[in-house]
């Protein structure tokens, strides 16, 4: 009965998940020559290029440097949504799940008129005679485009278990003569880890392989592993060298996805005695 | 001996609910004072006051003579046990214990010698590696004892500690705590809503009811000499019923009526009447100026739990070791000094 209700979900991941990564990984072992495609590892070692090595750091560090931000932004967030009485809880909840509502694309384009030239946010700092902002097409720019898309995924993972803290174990630490700093490092910080994690994770992986960004706010100018992937689908047709850095990326994901349930699954081991 | 906690004229208001309507206590010096009532009465909110986890609407608060009531909880020389144990699951036992010593910043020399002793004492030595969830809550609520009386506070703080064991264990705990208490000649306020537990542990019981302290007193003067119906209700169980006082030494009640041992009160004013139902003793119907009819007996191991509905209709509780069957017509007995004549409340 279970394995019969379950078919249709078997069914759904061997067609949308398992066969289309088979593929991925086919094309990026494969190369075409006259004879039809052969087994090659081309596609593979092309990526080492210097070239190719300074995209994935470029995403790599773009990545990074925007993870930081929205947790530094995310995490005081949360600890704000925690803190307060219930009906403010609510509205500051709601200003970081409305935007969500919307497009990710259109919330991206809605920047791009903003920053520009002689957008929104230039008219005004003129208006108030300050000194004009032009980071459109600049690092700035991909990096502002990724924190303001990713934050959420920063802040309700951590809300969710920052919530969830008793109250009982703060006051105790209180209790036990911890000021609030030493409240929050040795009690409310390590408790929240689970959150910051996944919190991490959320944000990282997108913001390493995103293409949308980069090219709207970054002006094409910046090439990250996501354009590059899609540049080699959809523009160059090399599907083999394509599928190849793909192949690369799941493999970081996944790299990273094992490094991050190291740290959490240390928090909760028990001791074999 | 000497007053430790002091609180004077001390209240409580969230919003607009009175939690405490301006309480005066003294907790002296290696006494084991109980705060006992039902819930919401204030007992946990006075806690609260005293740990410096709430501040006072009105009134202060004086620890050893010093006016602590702006103190935040961490400069506090108290330390708590909290009610669901409050541990810290991130933590092994040894680091839970060891929380408030790493705070001090204690040598780590110290802090293993201190933490291994207090684990002793509560009988969870080689328990120090074991990860929080692992343990019983028997186990969780040594922890949490043994955390707070690492610190060696004077005074500790326990907020109806024993209310999710079992019974048994229960029981156990209290004879530990209570052990304890006398050991480390440190300070216990308890707070609790078991009148038993209350009585078996405490050289003081707090008696307190909708924000305010109806009695204080040893377990015995509680119990024997209870202030009012509330108290005499809420401290072992009661028969209550109305009565007139005639004069002094004589009340009149059930229809009856009988001398008694208390005077003061004005002529013919309302009383209630309060009489324990071990105080109650069944003899032949005949001799008796009390009688009814036996509605129901509960054998309850020490003794039997029987209702006598009397021909007014008041159904007396009685406990006696001696039973007679349903529907059989009896006489109850009852000495003057039995008799506990209160003045009515509100």
């Amino acid at each position: 009965m279970r394995r019969q209700s379950m078919m249709p979900y078997l069914a759904w991941m061997l067609l949308f998940i398992i066969v289309p990564l088979l593929l991925v990984v086919y094309y990026a072992f494969t190369i075409p020559s006259e004879t039809g495609n052969v087994w090659s590892l081309e596609n593979f070692t092309r990526f080492f290029e210097p070239i190719y090595l300074k995209v994935l750091w470029r995403s790599v560090y773009l990545a990074v440097l925007s993870t930081m931000i929205c947790l530094l932004l995310g995490y005081p967030a949360a600890m704000i949504m925690v803190g307060n009485a219930f009906t403010r809880k609510s509205a500051l909840m709601l200003l970081f799940v409305v935007p969500m509502w919307m497009n990710f694309l259109l919330r991206t384009y809605a920047w791009l008129t903003l920053l520009e030239r002689n957008g929104f946010i230039n008219v005004l700092l003129s208006a108030l005679r300050l000194p004009r902002l032009n980071i459109l097409y600049t690092n700035s720019a991909v990096i502002l485009g990724m924190v303001y898309n990713f934050l959420p995924f920063m802040v309700l993972p951590i809300y969710s278990v920052l919530s969830k803290i008793d109250k009982d174990v703060i006051e105790a630490a209180g209790d036990l003569g911890a000021n609030s700093l030493k409240v929050f490092m040795k009690v409310v910080f390590p408790l929240s880890l689970p959150g910051v994690v996944s919190g991490i994770t959320m944000v990282f992986m997108p913001a390493l392989t995103t293409f949308v960004i980069s090219r709207l706010l970054g002006g094409g100018q910046f090439t990250l592993v996501g354009n590059l992937i899609e540049q080699q689908f959809l523009v160059v047709g090399d599907w083999g060298f394509g599928s190849a850095i793909s192949v690369i990326m799941i493999l970081l994901i996944l790299l990273s996805m094992a490094i991050m349930s190291f740290f959490e699954g240390e928090e909760s081991e028990v001791a074999p005695w | 001996m000497k007053n430790i906690v002091e609180l004077k004229d001390v209240s409580k208001l969230y919003d607009e609910t009175v939690a405490l309507g301006g309480i005066d206590l003294v907790i002296k010096k290696n006494e084991f004072v109980t705060l006992l009532g039902p819930s919401g009465c204030g007992k946990t909110t006075t806690l609260r006051l005293i740990g410096g986890f709430e501040q006072p609407t009105t009134g202060s608060i004086f620890f050893d003579d010093v006016d602590i009531t702006n103190v935040p909880p961490h400069k506090r020389k108290v330390n708590t046990v909290f009610q669901r144990y409050a541990l810290f699951s991130h933590l092994n036992v040894f680091e839970n214990v060891a929380f408030g010593l790493r705070i001090k910043k204690l040598s780590e020399n110290a802090i293993v010698e201190k933490v291994d002793k207090m684990l002793s004492l509560v009988n969870l030595s080689g328990f120090e590696k074991r990860d929080i969830n692992s343990l019983s809550g028997g186990q969780q609520q040594r922890v949490a004892i043994a955390r707070a009386l690492v610190n060696e506070p004077e005074v500790l703080l326990l907020d109806e500690p024993l209310a999710a064991l079992d019974l048994k264990l229960r029981r156990e705990m209290q004879h530990e705590l209570k052990n304890m208490q006398q050991q480390l000649g440190i300070t216990f306020v308890f707070v609790t809503h078991d009148q038993e537990e209350a009585l078996s542990m405490s050289d003081t019981v707090v008696v307190m009811q909708d924000g305010e302290i109806q009695q204080i007193g040893s377990p015995v003067d509680i119990y024997n000499e209870p202030i009012n119906s509330f108290v005499a209700d809420f401290i072992g169980e009661s028969n209550i019923v109305d009565g007139i006082m005639l004069e002094d030494r004589l009340v009149d009640f059930a229809g009856s009526r009988f001398e008694c041992v208390d005077s003061g009160f004005g002529k013919n004013e309302l009383v209630d009447v309060v009489i324990r139902p071990e105080d109650l003793v069944l003899i032949p119907a005949e001799k008796a100026k009390l009688t009814g009819v036996v509605r129901s007996v509960n054998f309850l191991g020490v003794h039997y739990e029987m209702i006598i509905e009397a021909k007014d209709g008041a159904r007396w509780l009685v406990h006696s070791t001696i039973m007679e069957p349903v529907g059989t017509e009896v006489g109850l007995g009852l000495e003057p000094m039995d008799i506990h004549i209160m003045k009515k409340v509100g």
